[in-house]
């Protein structure tokens, strides 16, 4: 094979080049029948990943998201050898600074982290990143922006539950109540934003009660009856998450006011926890921020660090989820919800 | 002396029930749908979980001990029926299942107590942490099992009513008459109040004091074991975290603002129901007044502290009194 070079611009030659070496390839596959050709970037995304570790910290294990971010990450990272390793601070958030302590002094590539609030984790993250070990941050975000946070977008959710309720609302009593999660948890006090957010537009609203039912059912449900007694013509309640808001439902059924209270709740659209509850008429409205797709988000996102390892230095992105408004006409869809 | 403490005990009894009378006539004069007989009964229907507990820690405070495992038994074998309904076990195992494991659960804190004499706030401690742990890591898959379809026939004793009254309150109701009953006109019953009066003296004219201690455990558990299926029936799930929460405190308190001393030996159903009713009318009252979560706590600590106040004042500690892991 011989280049045929002419005396002429650098450019032309340097095309000419190009153009051989493309036509001197094309007859060795020709030639070769039967191989297949050698991907080239595929080996450097297997050597990224594989051996690698992720750490694993929600804020506690045992409940439908936890579960379901870390059965999405184990999907799509385990089969390329990447480890990953839990930790269980089991709603404590002194257990929990100590247990992301102890991760980081163990070096892994990459920490998923769920906040319990706003504060508790921060300086840990910002001297994990200092160690280069990368931050993803799921749903709870610390007041420290790492590389990534994956989740729900709170205010959102505050506002797109209210406004659900005020439309609800038209022509009856519009007087709603709110049973806020814990006060302490930036999830519960962003909803709390973007329902004050919606109130501003909808002035014709009147809330006779917001109250903190820890996140608790059986306290989200002694509030709710004692207000319903209060305001039995009350037409919508925001609720601000499905698991605390079974008790919120009990209520309403109980004062024999289902489907005349209103009630917005939203969570993670667990098939137990969000579509059969809006199936049987408890909630009207649950926003799920499908788990699911927050973890494939995720595993997306460690799967781009891992290869850019070193390089990402002042690199911060937010990936807000996309809500799924679960309500009677789509609950009972497949795919609407997600099973464990 | 007994008749002197007797008087004394009567006495926070009758403060206590002072307390809950003005803050009641406090708030159907100022709150507007207070005093109506339908928030009356909610008032009742939030407190009733709570005050069954408050039924089982009675039977183990008067024999002079502390249950603080109470949390755990309401959480765990509720949340066992309910697993194994949702895993497609029919209902007789699953509360066969159920009621084994808080009857043995009871029985080994009694066996602690009285055969290994490990102190009672230990044990109890101890085997609630284990007990918790165990249905996490064995029982459930997540931290809120949710009520199955198959269980609404069952569903009444949290969602029901009888002529109007909600069912949780009966089943409150059925309780302390049952308990009031057991502790007053049954020998055991006896016998638990001469143990929690005095143990040595109690053993030395014949009560067998081990078996009865054994006893007040396994009634505890099982009594823990009936408000949880109250409360499950209730909210519709079993969010079992409740472990983690300080509702052991809020039995704890119902117990002793009532006026049953934690020496032991004194007081009855009718304390149990009067600490009931107080915490009952505070909670109620606040949540009226739409008052923040925060300013609840500040008033609820309050009222605890001069209710404790009281308590030491008229139930001054003694050598005579003074016990192991006395809180």
């Amino acid at each position: 094979m011989t280049l045929t070079t002419h005396p002429g611009r650098a450019l032309r030659r340097v095309l000419a080049i190009a153009a051989a070496v493309g036509t001197a390839a094309i007859p060795s596959i020709a030639t070769a029948q039967g191989k297949g050709l050698d991907e080239p970037f595929r080996a450097g995304y297997a050597k990224a990943l594989q051996g690698k570790v992720v750490g694993y910290i929600p804020v506690a294990m045992g409940f439908d998201l936890a579960q379901g971010w870390l059965a999405g990450l184990k999907k799509e990272l385990e089969p390329m050898g990447v480890k990953i390793v839990t930790r269980d601070p089991n709603w404590n958030t002194n257990a929990g600074a100590q247990a992301l302590t102890a991760l980081i002094g163990e070096k892994p590539d990459i920490i998923v982290v769920h906040n319990p609030d706003v504060q508790t984790y921060a300086k840990l993250l910002q001297r994990a990143e200092g160690e280069g070990i990368e931050i993803v941050q799921i749903n709870m975000r610390s007041s420290y922006p790492s590389v990534v946070f994956v989740g729900a977008d709170w205010v959102e959710i505050g506002e797109k539950a209210t406004n659900a309720v005020a439309e609800h609302c038209k022509g009856k009593s519009n007087k709603i109540a709110i049973v806020q999660g814990a006060l302490s948890a930036a999830a519960s006090a962003y909803q709390l934003k973007g329902v004050e957010n919606a109130l501003a537009k909808n002035s014709q609203l009147k809330v006779v009660s917001s109250q903190a039912a820890d996140w608790d059912a059986a306290k989200a449900k002694g509030i709710t009856q004692t207000v319903l007694k209060q305001h039995p013509d009350l037409c919508g309640i925001v609720g601000f998450w499905d698991g605390m808001d079974t008790g919120t439902a009990a209520a309403i059924k109980e004062a024999g006011l289902t489907g005349k209270v209103f009630l917005a709740t939203s969570g993670g659209g667990e098939q137990k926890g969000a579509c059969e509850p809006v199936k049987s008429g408890a909630f009207d409205l649950n926003l799920s921020y499908d788990v699911p797709t927050q973890a494939s988000n995720m595993a997306a996102s460690i799967k781009w660090l891992l290869q850019n390892k070193g390089k990402t230095k002042d690199a911060k992105g937010s990936i807000y989820t996309t809500l799924i408004p679960i309500t009677k006409a789509n609950a009972s869809l497949e795919g609407t919800c997600w099973k464990l | 002396m007994s008749r002197i403490n007797g008087l004394r005990s009567a006495s926070q009894e009758v403060i206590v029930f002072g307390i809950f009378v003005v803050m009641f006539l406090v708030f159907s004069v100022f709150l507007p749908g207070f005093s109506t007989t339908g928030n009356m009964l909610g008032l009742l229907q939030n407190v009733a979980i709570l005050g069954i507990l408050g039924l089982g820690m009675a039977i183990i405070v008067i024999g002079r001990g502390i249950d603080i495992s109470m949390v755990a038994v309401l959480a765990v074998p509720a949340g066992l029926v309910l697993q194994m309904v949702q895993d497609g076990h029919s209902l007789p195992v699953a509360f066969g299942a159920a009621f084994a494991l808080a009857l043995a659960f009871g029985l080994v804190n009694g066996w602690l107590v009285a055969y290994a004499e490990v102190p009672s706030l230990f044990t109890t401690l101890a085997s609630g942490l284990f007990l918790a742990g165990l249905g996490q890591i064995a029982f459930f898959r997540l931290d809120i099992v949710q009520w199955s379809a198959e269980l609404d026939k069952l569903s009444w004793v949290g969602r029901g009513t009888l002529a109007g009254v909600p069912a949780p309150v009966v089943m409150f109701g059925l309780a302390a008459a049952a308990v009031a009953l057991f502790l007053r006109y049954t020998r055991l019953g006896a016998y638990i109040y001469a143990i929690g009066d005095n143990p040595s003296g109690a053993r030395t004219t014949g009560i067998p004091t081990r078996p009865v201690i054994v006893l007040q455990y396994v009634l505890s558990a099982l009594i823990g074991m009936v408000a949880g299926l109250v409360m499950a029936a209730s909210v519709n799930s079993m969010p079992t975290r409740i472990y983690n929460s300080t509702m052991i405190y809020d039995v704890i308190l119902v117990v002793v603002l009532g006026g049953i001393a934690l020496q032991g030996g004194r007081g009855g159903v009718v304390n149990v129901l009067i600490g009931t009713l107080l915490i009952g009318t505070l909670l109620n009252g606040m949540t009226i007044l739409d008052m923040s979560y925060s300013a609840q706590n500040v008033v609820k600590g309050i009222v605890l502290l001069i209710a404790i106040l009281i308590d030491s004042f008229l139930n001054p500690r003694n050598e005579e009194t003074a016990q192991q892991g006395d809180i």
